[in-house]
């Protein structure tokens, strides 16, 4: 059959019969890797004609048919919402105590209502997300510190409680008239506690809108947990704005001057602290999911809102036009942040190369700092 | 330690900080891969036994692995890779990297080259391939010049981790198949983060989920640093006759056969393995098995040979089931350096209280800063 010099250069089973698959000879190359995942192009590794040849060959390490090591949270759209409601109510109870305790009525009443809505919106949203939805109070059965959710459970909680009386009270002070006997009973005790209960609202608020990000964080999903350290900063900027914003829509302008300001405060927190969870991602490798596709996109588009809104509420103080549209721009930023960040870390963890790279990168440092006693892998 | 840092971190015995009184002892898997044949019993008598539905019927065109990932219903899952020449070396070099390290338990390298040794090595020819590769002829005359060489030539393959000569040199192909389960962690993130109680520790140090207080929020299944548990959907076909499929939405794993364990049986997949590549006993026997084989495997020449899971130190404080790998354990779609999240919690936590700090004090601002 050889006929030629060049045919000694062929792989030693060609010629006529059935071309051997590569993933048998090699199913960690890159050719394997993606004729595994179905697209097309492992021939010749230019991906079939409808993608470029890849210039830089993938980075050494070798998964397991490129499958994901760490599962991707099954959480669906209802979680970021959440994040990005109970963001608003947190923020909203903080200024509706604010506003009652300087006298702002309007703000107030607004806020509160604000506050019952989202927190009303907020737990459909968590019980729509269970597997098995009829059994939500079985987070009520125990209080566990180790878990996040189950503080966080306990944070919502209290936080309903709070925001349910001092929006009781707002109702009750719609009533056309004050009346007597039983009804009036009730309305006297309102007025009782609705200060403490604004009090216990503002000291609820501030652990509801951080406990999200360690939420996120305790977790094996790679850009979640390297995120750890700056995450908290993002989310209560976040939360903080995005209530700002919705004030500044809803409230007029001559009260919504606390808004402005914590709007302000919200969007430097966001900007900065988003700006170092950036580079700290970079520097783990973890950055790319958050960079490229849809989440990257909505994040673009959310620093962008964030920007422009922060800037219109400079000038929002003079016409509510303008303030309606930074408002929306502002809570629009805040919902994209907080669905890019759910989205980039799921996206993280179905890739293997981020949850091994880093892994591997942190075992190297310690090993080269002469760390050798607690890696998962020992000989003898 | 303090029993509060146990909690989260660091070497302990699990069942005993989860107030286990008189705990019957921490029990375990020892999984060789070494001796694993692909057959794929303990699969199959772990989904018999513990009656788990069929999640779909593919081929996956991933060698004979047609079953993907550990998940809701599959406890048990067999890895096929396979690995040419390339790969061996490599693997084989990052084994003897690791004995080079001087990991625990390793002392000074045994000394060097001796001579009079018990030759090791491969030493076996692989099975003459049908219709190309060398053939059986062509490799004895091969073996046999080998053996003919002098001694000084013998080291030309190089040398086990205790300095003895290999003969043979290494196969241009090798098949790795591995049984994978799940962990039992001593810090497991899943249960850590639970927040119904669903999961537990039993007393036989394991993780077990209560189906019936499970209300499947998924938390768990982002929490395993192995990604082991998941949640049962509802594309999953019924093995019983009323067409019933359980569980459907809530968080599935391997119990480590709980129900066996309290009559004192041996897990459905231990017991059926027929070339007890998985083994089953108390933990602390299963480590020792562990190392035994990786010291014996090493003098007899497969420097790729590792532990995993064996070591307390590491960011889980060890796993209930410990594995022998022939190679890095990402190969496998095993995570080489796990760490359960909930041992940074206090720290995320404080972090989490600064920023809740920080955003009352904005509020306060906001609302004074007006003022003035």
């Amino acid at each position: 059959m050889t006929t030629s010099a060049f045919d000694s250069y062929r792989p030693p089973d060609e010629g006529g019969r059935r071309r051997r698959r590569p993933s048998l000879r090699d199913n960690v190359s890159g050719a394997a890797r993606s004729m595994a995942r179905g697209s097309s192009g492992w021939l010749t590794g230019d991906g079939g004609g409808r993608r470029e040849a890849q210039a830089v060959p993938d980075v050494e390490f070798s998964s397991y048919y490129g499958r994901s090591v760490v599962k991707p949270m099954p959480w669906k759209h209802e979680i970021p919402a959440y994040l990005f409601i109970g963001g608003v109510a947190a923020g909203s109870g903080l200024l509706g105590t604010g506003a009652a305790a300087t006298g702002l009525d309007v703000l107030r009443r607004r806020s509160r209502l604000t506050a019952m809505a989202a927190v009303a919106v907020s737990g459909g949203l968590l019980v729509s997300d269970l597997g098995r939805p009829e059994r939500f109070l079985n987070m009520l059965r125990t209080v566990k510190l180790t878990s996040p959710m189950s503080v966080g459970t306990w944070i919502f909680s209290g936080y309903s409680a709070f925001t349910g009386v001092t929006t009781a009270a707002e109702l009750a002070r719609m009533l056309p008239q004050r009346s007597s006997g039983p009804v009036g009973t009730v309305l006297r005790l309102l007025d009782a506690v609705e200060t403490p209960a604004g009090v216990g609202q503002a000291l609820f608020a501030a652990p509801l809108a951080a406990y999200t990000s360690v939420l996120l964080s305790d977790t094996a999903t790679p850009l979640w947990f390297e995120s750890r350290r700056h995450l908290p900063f993002v989310f209560v900027g976040s939360a903080a704005l995005a209530a700002s914003g919705v004030q500044m829509v809803l409230s007029p302008v001559a009260q919504a001057g606390p808004a402005r300001r914590l709007a302000l405060l919200g969007v430097a927190s966001d900007l900065v602290a988003m700006h170092r969870l950036e580079s700290q991602l970079e520097e783990d490798g973890v950055r790319e999911p958050m960079e490229t596709g849809h989440a990257g996109r909505m994040l673009r588009t959310a620093k962008a809102l964030i920007v422009a809104g922060g800037l219109g509420t400079v000038l929002a103080g003079r016409s509510r036009a303008v303030a309606v549209v930074a408002g929306a721009a502002l809570a629009t930023g805040s919902a994209l942040t907080r669905f890019a960040i759910v989205d980039a870390g799921i996206e993280s963890a179905k890739d293997p190369k981020y949850t091994v790279e880093p892994q591997k990168a942190r075992l190297e440092q310690r090993r080269a700092q002469g760390t050798v006693d607690d890696s998962i892998v020992t000989v003898r | 330690m303090s029993y509060l840092q146990r909690q989260l971190g660091g070497r302990t015995d699990p069942a005993q900080d989860a107030g286990w009184q008189d705990a019957p002892g921490r029990k375990g898997f020892f999984t060789d891969t070494s001796i694993c044949i692909g057959c794929k019993a303990c699969e199959v008598a772990c989904k018999e036994w513990n009656a788990i539905p069929l999640d779909g019927l593919a081929l996956s065109a991933n060698s004979y692995d047609n079953t993907g990932d550990l998940g809701a219903s599959t406890w048990r899952h067999v890895a096929f890779v396979e690995q040419d020449a390339d790969r061996i070396a490599a693997a084989r070099e990052s084994g003897r990297r690791l004995v080079e390290l001087g990991m625990p338990g390793v002392g000074a390298p045994a000394q060097a080259a001796t001579q009079g040794g018990a030759p090791a090595g491969y030493g076996v020819l692989p099975a003459p391939v049908e219709d190309h590769g060398p053939s059986l002829g062509d490799m004895l005359t091969e073996t046999r010049a080998f053996e003919d060489r002098s001694p000084e030539d013998g080291a030309s393959h190089g040398t086990t981790v205790d300095g003895t000569p290999m003969v043979g040199a290494l196969p241009e192909f090798r098949w790795l198949m591995a049984s994978d389960v799940c962990k039992h962690c001593t810090h497991a993130g899943c249960l850590d983060v639970c927040p119904t109680g669903a999961l537990f520790r039993s007393e036989h140090g394991t993780v077990v989920v209560q189906a019936d207080i499970c209300n499947g929020c998924g938390y768990c299944v982002g929490a395993c640093p192995f990604g082991v548990i998941e949640r049962r959907s509802d594309a999953s076909t019924t093995v019983r006759g009323d067409g019933h499929v359980p569980n459907i939405g809530i968080a599935q794993k391997c119990t480590l056969c709980y129900d066996r364990l309290q009559h004192d049986q041996t897990p459905a997949c231990a017991q059926t393995c027929p070339t007890t590549s998985i083994r089953f006993g108390d933990r602390d026997d299963m480590v020792e098995a562990a190392r035994a084989r990786v010291s014996q495997l090493h003098e007899q020449g497969f420097t790729e040979a590792r532990l995993y899971g064996a070591n307390d130190d590491d960011g889980v404080g060890g796993t209930g089931s410990v594995f022998l790998l022939l190679d890095e354990p990402e190969v496998y779609g095993l995570p080489p350096d796990p760490v359960c999240a909930t041992s940074r919690l206090p720290e995320m936590f404080r972090t989490a209280g600064y920023a809740g700090l920080g955003m009352l004090g904005a509020a306060a601002v906001a609302f004074l800063g007006g003022r003035s």
